[in-house]
């Protein structure tokens, strides 16, 4: 099972507390989570991703394990320990507001 | 009884205030969606219950909500916008062409006739139509296919798809404002498109009288009358009186004539407000009064409303959509600064008061009139 972990308005956007969980098919990739992710919670789509380009939305970013893992490939495979479900995947939003 | 509901959007959620027909209380319910930016809110005329909201953000980008209750419940709809075919480019600030990139909701338009049917007027300037409440959304991509595309570029906000205007008469006749391009209207349901800024003189272009270019900050019509539109342009204030066609200055003794927000009084069609704005880079009331002026006679010959609103040290701006009447007798005038007000008068302009005070920077203000 795959943890995710989402920033406060996307939490309420889909109407869910805490940790997300999915089950993930094949291979654990940004693609593949965000892919599991949408499709459980559609209303998450496009809010992460990019609809048309699919490109991580530039003032979030993606973090596991204590590395920030936004730059890689999006069919590059997530920590081990992602993938396990004993460490989160984690969506964070930029500081801003000043 | 009759009831008022007027819908609030604001940088940091939406807000739903409602009175009955005396319009002295009100009862405020909010923020819907806490700390998201709620550019614009409106019902459907075929059925008042059916709201629309564009919710955005910069983290998340665009969402699209749907109520069948009047707002007290919402959900989730398609937030898909996809520029048909390959997008071009426009002009940036700098004159340079510039990749056409969406990035919200400006505006939401529901059918005089249809709750299912709704425009949106988006940033990077497009219009799409939604025919399923909101799930799916289809440019109509003859507006940018028109021709001069190229040569649009933003206005400081951005460059906005922000007024939708359907013709009551003729439901193949649309018009649209962007900043800053223009005016444009459709005959054909939206399949071809034509600017339509003749008349219009703004001398911040290269062109002064160009074909496009023009910062129209937003436009109002009479549904008795379609054909004769009042426009608030970056500069100057205009009226049509043959769609669009040829447009001919009425901004006559105006203290000034820089301004966002136009309406037309619901009975008198011939009765339009403005608020004026001292200038282009001073976005707040000339001397510190915030006033409405009214002109009963479309234009030229102008009033200053004032009592109820603050008449000393009031630096707000009223933006472009935070400007609507209601369909009541007397006929009710309701705006929203970005200083958090929303003022409501109940006796077209004599006199105002504030709904609410401290709600954040209002970006629109839409109002529903409810047997």
């Amino acid at each position: 099972m795959i943890r995710v972990v989402l920033p406060a308005p996307l939490r309420t956007l889909a109407h869910v507390d805490g940790e997300v969980q999915l089950q993930v098919a094949g291979p654990v990739t940004h693609r593949t989570v965000l892919d599991a992710l949408e499709a459980k919670y559609p209303m998450l789509a496009g809010t992460i991703r990019d609809h048309t380009t699919q490109q991580r939305r530039p003032w979030l970013r993606f973090f596991a394990c204590q590395e920030d893992l936004s730059h890689e490939s999006p069919d590059a495979p997530l920590p081990e320990a992602v993938a396990t479900g004993a460490e989160p995947y984690l969506v964070v939003g930029a500081i801003a507001g000043g | 009884m009759s009831k008022v509901r007027v819908l609030v959007g604001t940088r940091k959620g939406a807000f739903v205030l409602t009175s009955d027909g005396k319009r002295e209380q009100w009862d405020v319910s909010g923020p819907h969606f806490a700390g998201w930016e709620m550019y614009h809110l409106k019902g459907s005329p075929a059925d008042p219950n059916r709201l629309y909201a564009s919710q955005s953000s910069g983290w998340s980008g665009q969402v699209i909500q749907r109520s069948n209750d009047g707002g007290k419940t919402w959900e989730t709809v398609g937030n898909k916008f996809t520029y048909d075919g390959v997008p071009g480019t426009h002009q940036w600030y700098d004159g340079t062409p510039h990749p056409w990139e969406f990035k919200r909701v400006w505006h939401l338009e529901p059918s005089l006739t249809d709750p299912d049917t709704v425009y949106a007027g988006v940033e990077d300037a497009a219009l799409f139509l939604s025919k399923d409440g909101g799930q799916n959304w289809e440019e109509l991509s003859g507006l940018r296919g028109h021709g001069s595309g190229p040569r649009w570029q933003p206005g400081a906000g951005g460059m906005c798809l922000h007024t939708i205007i359907l013709d009551p008469s003729d439901s193949s006749r649309i018009f649209i404002a962007i900043s800053a391009a223009g005016a444009f209207r459709t005959d054909d349901a939206g399949k071809t498109w034509k600017p339509i800024n003749q008349g219009l003189r703004s001398q911040y272009i290269p062109d002064p009288t160009a074909e496009v270019g023009h910062c129209v900050h937003h436009i109002a019509m009479h549904p008795s009358r379609p054909g004769v539109l009042f426009m608030q342009k970056h500069w100057d204030v205009l009226r049509t009186e043959n769609a669009g066609d040829l447009w001919q200055e009425v901004s006559g003794n105006l203290p000034t004539d820089f301004g966002f927000a136009i309406d037309v009084h619901a009975h008198e069609p011939d009765t339009i407000y403005v608020v004026p704005i001292k200038s282009d880079s001073e976005h707040f009331p000339l001397e510190g009064k915030l006033r409405v002026y009214r002109s009963r006679t479309g234009g030229n010959e102008w009033e200053p409303l004032t009592k109820g609103l603050p008449q000393s040290n009031c630096y707000v701006n009223v933006l472009r959509d935070a400007m609507a009447v209601d369909s009541l007798d007397k006929c009710g005038v309701y705006f929203g600064t970005t200083g958090g007000q929303v003022y409501a008068s109940p006796d077209a302009g004599e006199t105002w008061a504030p709904i609410v005070r401290d709600l954040p920077a209002v970006l629109s203000v839409e109002v529903q009139t409810l047997s």
